[in-house]
Parts: structure tokens; sequence; C-alpha cells
């Protein structure tokens, strides 16, 4: 597959060479409208194709209004420190609670270990509309519903999942000898733990941290049903703008997502590769 | 470890002092029990690190589905707010229409409801499997305060007494509660006196005992009419005239007991009760069963009763019937009108479009776990950004994407028409069908397709198609006997997975799927902001839970919940 041996037949030549551009078409269709937009986003029209001045890379068909747009509407602004101020509480939340409990799950002899990570990764396997409606019901009843913390609570039990699934991961690499002769040496438990656990676990914490925090970050169908108007957030706005009358603003704020997307997917690979290599696998 | 061991071990000293008893550990406890004791404390340690965050998912997560799952076969509704009217039409043979007792009761239930603002909540609940009900409940709460009017007048007729609140309280209210009421009023009247508040409520009211016993159908209205100024409106029994509808129990208690049974009364109000008696004989009646025809005529006809009878239970299946395009008629179970039936259709169209979607999901995905599994690790892991990227993004930003891209005046139409494939007014419809939802939908899942499939290929060793090939098989034969077998798991995982994910989807289809693209969920999303249907959009919630619970536990059987891998 990696090369083709100089004594390929013609069928073979033509299927290698195929087979790639079959490839090449769908890593097109997986990457192109996530790139198409980024240029449109500088569109000096309100329109949703490429101008014919766009196409002749004429400079005055390009604007930065769209962006203009979006960091002095009211709108946008209140719903981007909604999302700034509700995404980093409930990663904390799913973090440290996540870590602990696959801690405990790590250990051997946990009794009901299958259900109890059945129910841990339930959020993440229940559509997303039935874990809304759910809640809808019941945090109106508790009179959670409408509320910033009703949404942070809702957004953390929906991280959780994705902090106890890499957590478990790398604690599968650990090391569980390093804990009892940190013990051996005097550390107590809390020491052991700050000392010499948590700095060998960290890349597994951080990047369930990441999968938590764009959980909340892109999540829009829960926030829609249990938060008001108040608690608006960026992806709500931009569902509320594709729904009704779609804006150029929008495109500005997705490359703006996109390029938020790049820098945590960077930090995760990082994070991961680094994790790898002190596990002892081939390096990237 | 027996005693047979005679060896120079040093555990030889607890060995020879209990030859014959169970090994025991340095601290003379038998080593199982010490064992046992340490075991338990690691499982209290685990469960104790466990137990914050499991209580924290029980409370934000599984109780919310909890609710849900309960409000799809919750229906105290009806049964709260008539109960009387609910416990007369047990009594009902279902034939034909109910007798005067059961409108009488339906008399004193509505005009609390109305009192309380209910009614048109039992409407909209009972409309929801007869229509017209809801407009019908409505509109006659209007006017069923005046039912029993003609009997109100008669009595002032006759007594102007009967017009005074004292009457009705020294008739009908207990001594106890009348002491305490009076203590209330006094309270009050000092607090406000001295410009105070008085938050405190007027005590709840209490029926006289003999008169409950005489007269059960007026201390019952008489309860309700008390009861209900008090809590909505914060007035007092003492100080308002009953309702109408307890002027008609009233009549109507009279009419029933005998006159020896009410001349043999002595309590409060004896004289001016027996003196009614006497001449209620001659009072002018009315029929309670016209007297709601001309409210509406739907009082008079059977589809009411036969709902409310058939929804009078505190829980229901109906939901659950009507998520699958059933209902409860009073002859069982039967399909929805024709042109009622949407479900067991939105059901089909979801199934077919997820499936559709995992088609070509593996369609797409196979060639290019296929190819990153067989790249030197180097430039697969280049080009497993270009997966982890769509990935990474936001869902909203993908959608949007594609909203711009396949609109009639985008991208795609656009070098369409420049190609001169498509002509400048016959522009694709892309957008705003099935076609929009299962374009966008692949596209959003296929991560989910590769990752699995990907880890997968990654462990078959390329040995066995090179074996395959040096005993004769072609190409096709090596992969399609060989590597194809092997990658099935992988194939397995994918698939139920975006299987599992795009069920369940809401925003994408919504966005782009225009009417016919549109999937289970957003029926769901409907009946709970729009129609307010809760019940509904409980049941199909949980028939689609059902369906996700059961594939998820396949899942877990074929692929183990701890085996998810991301990214």
């Amino acid at each position: 597959m990696n090369k083709l041996p100089p004594y390929a037949t013609l069928g073979q030549r033509i299927w290698f060479y195929s087979f790639r551009v079959i490839c090449g078409l769908i890593f097109f269709f997986l990457i192109a409208p996530i790139i198409t937009i980024i240029p449109l986003s500088f569109n000096a029209e309100n329109f949703f194709t490429f101008t014919p001045g766009m196409l002749a890379l004429d400079p005055e068909a390009y604007s930065l209004r769209h962006y203009q747009d979006f960091f002095t509407s009211p709108d946008w602004q209140q719903a981007m420190w909604n999302s700034v101020r509700i995404a980093p509480v409930a990663t904390f939340l799913s973090v440290t609670l996540g870590t602990l409990a696959a801690i405990g799950l790590s250990q051997s002899h946990v009794p009901f270990k299958g259900l109890i990570m059945a129910i841990l990764i339930s959020p993440m396997i229940v559509p997303l509309i039935i874990s809304a409606a759910g809640m809808y019901f019941f945090y109106s009843r508790i009179g959670l519903q409408g509320t910033y913390w009703g949404v942070v609570l809702a957004h953390a039990a929906l991280g959780i999942p994705f902090v106890i699934i890499t957590v478990t991961a790398t604690l599968v690499g650990f090391d569980r000898s390093l804990t009892r002769a940190a013990a051996s040496l005097g550390a107590n438990p809390v020491t052991t733990f700050f000392r010499v656990q948590m700095p060998l676990i960290l890349p597994g914490v951080i990047s369930g941290g990441l999968f938590a925090f764009i959980t909340s970050f892109d999540e829009v169908v829960v926030v829609l049903f249990v938060g008001s108007a108040g608690q608006k957030t960026l992806p709500w706005q931009m569902f509320i703008g594709l729904r009704e009358q779609i804006s150029p603003t929008i495109l500005a704020v997705a490359t703006i997502l996109v390029i938020i997307s790049i820098m945590l997917l960077t930090v995760v690979e990082i994070l991961r590769r680094r994790s790898e290599r002190l596990r002892g696998l081939s390096p990237g | 470890m027996t005693d047979t061991a005679t060896g120079p071990a040093p555990d030889n000293t607890l060995s020879d002092a209990a030859p014959a008893g169970p090994v025991l550990a340095a601290d003379g406890r038998p080593l199982k029990v010490s064992l046992n004791r340490a075991l338990r404390a690691q499982k209290l340690r685990a469960l104790m690190l466990i137990a914050p965050l499991l209580l924290f998912i029980i409370v934000t997560f599984v109780a919310p589905i909890a609710d849900m799952l309960f409000r799809s076969v919750e229906n105290q509704i009806v049964s709260e707010t008539f109960p009387r009217t609910v416990m007369a039409l047990d009594e009902w043979d279902s034939e034909g229409l109910p007798d005067e007792d059961l409108y009488a009761a339906l008399t004193y239930d509505f005009v609390e409801a109305v009192e309380r603002r209910e009614h048109t909540r039992v409407g909209s609940r009972l409309n929801y499997e007869t229509t017209g009900l809801s407009s019908m409940f409505r509109r006659s709460g209007r006017d069923v305060g005046d039912v029993g009017e003609t009997y109100a007048d008669q009595f002032i007729a006759l007594n102007p007494a009967w017009e005074e609140p004292a009457t009705w309280i020294n008739l009908l209210a207990s001594q106890d509660w009348t002491g305490n009421q009076a203590d209330w009023s006094a309270a009050r009247a000092a607090a406000l006196a001295e410009g105070n508040d008085y938050p405190r409520r007027e005590p709840q009211f209490q029926l006289a005992i003999e008169t409950r016993l005489l007269l059960p159908e007026t201390a019952d209205a008489y309860r309700s009419f008390a009861q209900t100024i008090a809590e909505e409106d914060d007035e007092s029994a003492t100080q308002e005239q009953p309702w109408n509808s307890v002027y008609l129990a009233l009549y109507r208690d009279l009419m029933r007991t005998d006159a020896a049974t009410i001349a043999a009364y002595d309590g409060p109000g004896a004289a001016m009760l027996a003196a009614a008696d006497a001449v209620v004989d001659g009072f002018e009646t009315v029929d309670l069963q016209a007297l709601y025809a001309e409210m509406d005529e739907g009082w008079v006809e059977m589809p009411i009763w036969e709902t409310m009878e058939a929804f009078s239970d505190p829980y229901t299946a109906g939901y659950f019937l009507a998520a699958v395009d059933l209902q409860l008629t009073p002859d069982g179970i039967t399909a929805q009108p024709e042109n009622q039936r949407v479900y067991i259709l939105l059901f089909q169209r979801t199934m077919f479009m997820s499936l559709t979607i995992m088609g070509m999901c593996i369609l797409l995905g196979y060639p290019i776990a296929f190819l990153l599994s067989n790249l030197p690790m180097r430039s697969s892991n280049l080009l497993l950004i270009l997966v982890l990227l769509p990935f990474w993004t936001s869902l909203l930003v993908r959608t949007s994407a594609w909203k711009v891209l396949l609109q009639q005046e985008g991208v795609i139409n656009d070098i369409l028409v420049w190609i001169g494939l498509v002509a400048d007014n016959d522009r694709l419809a892309l957008i705003n069908n099935q076609l929009g939802t299962i374009i966008a939908m692949t596209h959003i899942l296929l991560p989910f397709m590769i990752l699995p499939l990907y880890s997968v290929m990654k462990t078959i060793p390329p040995t066995y198609v090179r074996a395959a090939k040096s005993l004769g098989a072609t190409n096709w034969t090596a992969f399609w006997r060989v590597y194809f077998p092997q990658s099935i798991p992988g194939i397995g995982a994918g698939c139920i997975l975006v299987f599992i994910l795009s069920i369940g989807y809401y925003i994408t289809p919504e966005l782009v799927g225009g009417r016919t693209g549109t999937f289970i969920s957003n029926r769901i999303a409907f009946h709970i902001s729009t129609s307010l249907n809760w019940g509904l959009a409980a049941a199909l919630g949980s028939i689609l839970l059902a369906l996700v619970m059961a594939l998820y536990w396949l899942y877990d059987r074929i692929v183990g919940i701890d085996n998810v891998k991301l990214g």
C-alpha cells in the first residue's frame, strides 16, 4: 500500500492510483466545507457565495465587516460572554468529579463496576433531545430550569463520560507500584495522589477536560431547553441565526470557532503523543 | 499451607500452635477474615471515590430521564381536577348519556376548577384524545357558574337569610373552626389596626359532623367553595355568599332525604332547614342536562364521557398508543384515523435515513481507514488530523457550512452552473429535504465511523494478506476472504456508534432537513416547546430511548463500553 512495487501490473497501477484519488476525494469532502467558510467570512457583500471580485482576488471584495459585526453586536457579545461563563465551570465540575471516579473505577475489586460504568457513560449515549426533554421536565420541577446553574449542571453531566473515558484509558497504563513505593516512603494518600499519580495522569485529565469543555462550548440542544434567554450561548445564537435569518456574521463566528477547534486539537494531539511516548509506544 | 507443612519456615510456630485450624495472619486473625477486611476496605475506598460522581449523575441526569419516563404514563390531571365526576363515571354503564347525578358532580368539580383556573388544562389534555374538547371546556367555563341559580333564587325568595354567609357558616362549619376563625380575624384586625401585615392565612375550613352526615352533597360543595376561595382569592367563607352550585346541592339533598330525618335534626339552623324542606317539593326544577346542552352540545354527546372515562385513571397508556398511531377508544385500542397517522411514518423515516447515513459512512469511511492503517505512522498521523479536525469542529459550524454550500444560490450550485452541468434557472434543490440531511449528517458522523475502524484495522497484521497472496489468491480474494472478515469488528462498532448518534439527532435535521428530512427528535422538540403535549413528547422519547438502550447494550456486548476511544 505504501509504495507501488516495481513488478505491479497495469491493473494494479490503475487501482493503486484510483484508490488514492478516491481517498483524496473523501478527504476533500471532510475538509472542504470547513475550509470554504473561512474565505467566505471575509466577503465584503452579504452573499454566501464567492463574488466575482473575490474570485479575481480583488482586495476590494474582501472585508472584515462581518467580524466587526460580531464584535460590536450586543447579542453576539452577550452570547459569547455566556459561553465563556458556562463552559469552564461545567468543565471544572466534570473534571474534578470525573477524575476521582475514574481513579475509583480503575481499582481492582469494584462492586457493580459494569453497571456503574454504564450509568456514567450514558449521558454520551442517550440522544441529546431525550436528555434535554428529561432535564427540562425535571429541572422545572426543582426550579433549576432557566437558571445559570441549571445549564452548568446539565453541561457538567454531559461532559463527564469524556473525562471518565480518557482518564480511565490513561490509568490503564499507570504503574501501581509507584503509589506503593510512595506509600512505603511515608507519603500519605493525598500527597501520593498530588505528587505521584496526578502528574502522570495529567495528560489524560487535560484531554478529558478539553473534551468536556468543547462539549459544553458546542452544546446547543440542552441549553435550548434548560436555559432561558439569559443563558443564550454562542451555539444557541448561531442556531437562531441559521434558523431564522442567516447573516454572514455566522460565518465569521464559525471561522473563529474553527480556529479555537484547531488550537484545542493541537493541544490534545501533543498530549496524546506525549503520553504515548511516556508509555513507550512508537512515537508519531 | 496446611498442617502437613513441617519445613523450617518462620511461621511454623503458628502452624504448630494450631495445626488443624485456619491459616492466621500476623495479628492472629484467620487469614481469610483478614483478607476480606482488606478487600472490603479497598472496595469501600473505591466506592467512596465514585460516590460523588454517581450521585451527581443520578441527580442531574438519571432522575430527569426517570421523570420523563414517568410523564409518559402519568395522567393525574383529570382525576385530580374532576374527582367527583370521575367517581360518578365509575358507576356509569357507558350506555347512553349519564344521569343527573353525574351532571351535578360535574358541576361541583367544574365550578371549583374554573375558580382555580385549571379547567382549560384539563380541556387541553382531553383535546389530545378528542379534538374540540379544549374549546368546549373553555367556553363552558364562562357559564358553569350559573348552574343552580334557579335554586339559589328560590331559596333566597323563601327566606333572605339563605343569602347571608353567616347562615351557611352556622349550618355547616364545625364549632372548632368557627372559634379558630374568630380568633384569627380578631388577631388580624388588631395587627392591621397597628398598620402591620398579618401574613398568616385563615385556618382551613372544617365541616360540622352532623350536617355533613345529614346533607352530604351540600357539605361537600360548601367545603369546596370555602377552601377554594380561601386558597385562590384569600377570601373568607364568612364574608361571601356561596356559589350557585351549593344551592343546587342543597336542593338535591333536601329532595333525596325524607322529611322525618330533616325534622329530627336539631342543630344550628334547624328551623330554616325544616322550613325549606317543607316547600322544596314545589320548587321549579331545572334539567341539568338541558342546561349543559345549552352551553355546548358536546356535553350531551357521547365522546366527552367516553374520553373522560378512558382517561380517568391516574396512569395511562394513551400517550404510548398515540406515539405508535393508535388510540384508546371505548371499544378498545384502534388505529388513528388515516390522516393523523404520522409517528410510525416518522419512526420509519428516522430508521431509513439513519441506515442510509450509516451506509454512506461505511462506504466513505472504509477506504479512509484502510489507507490510514496501511500508511507509515508519520503520514497516517498527518492525514488523521484531517479526520480529527471535523470531529473537533463545532457541530453548528459544520451545519452552517453545509447550509451555505448547499443553498440554491450557494457555492455548489454556482460551481455546477459554471461548469455547465446545471442550467442557471434550474438549480438543484440540495437543502431542506432528505438529501440535505443525509449529506450533512454523513459529513458530521463520518469521523465516528473512521476512528473505530482505524483502531481495529491498525491491529490486523499485514502478513495474513501476504500469506493469502502467496498461496495464489488474487488481490480481491485476499482482501475479501482474509482482510475484510478481520475488519468486521471495527465496522460493527462504527455502525452502532453512527446509528445511535444519528437516530437521536436534532440540530442538523432541524436546520437543513426542511419538512421531509426531519427526524423523530424534531417532533419531540415540537411537542415540548410548541404544542406543549409533554406526555406525548415523553412517550416518543421513551420509545427512542428504549431503541438506543438496546443498541447501547449491543455495543457493550460487541465492543465493551470501556473500549471506546476518543481521538
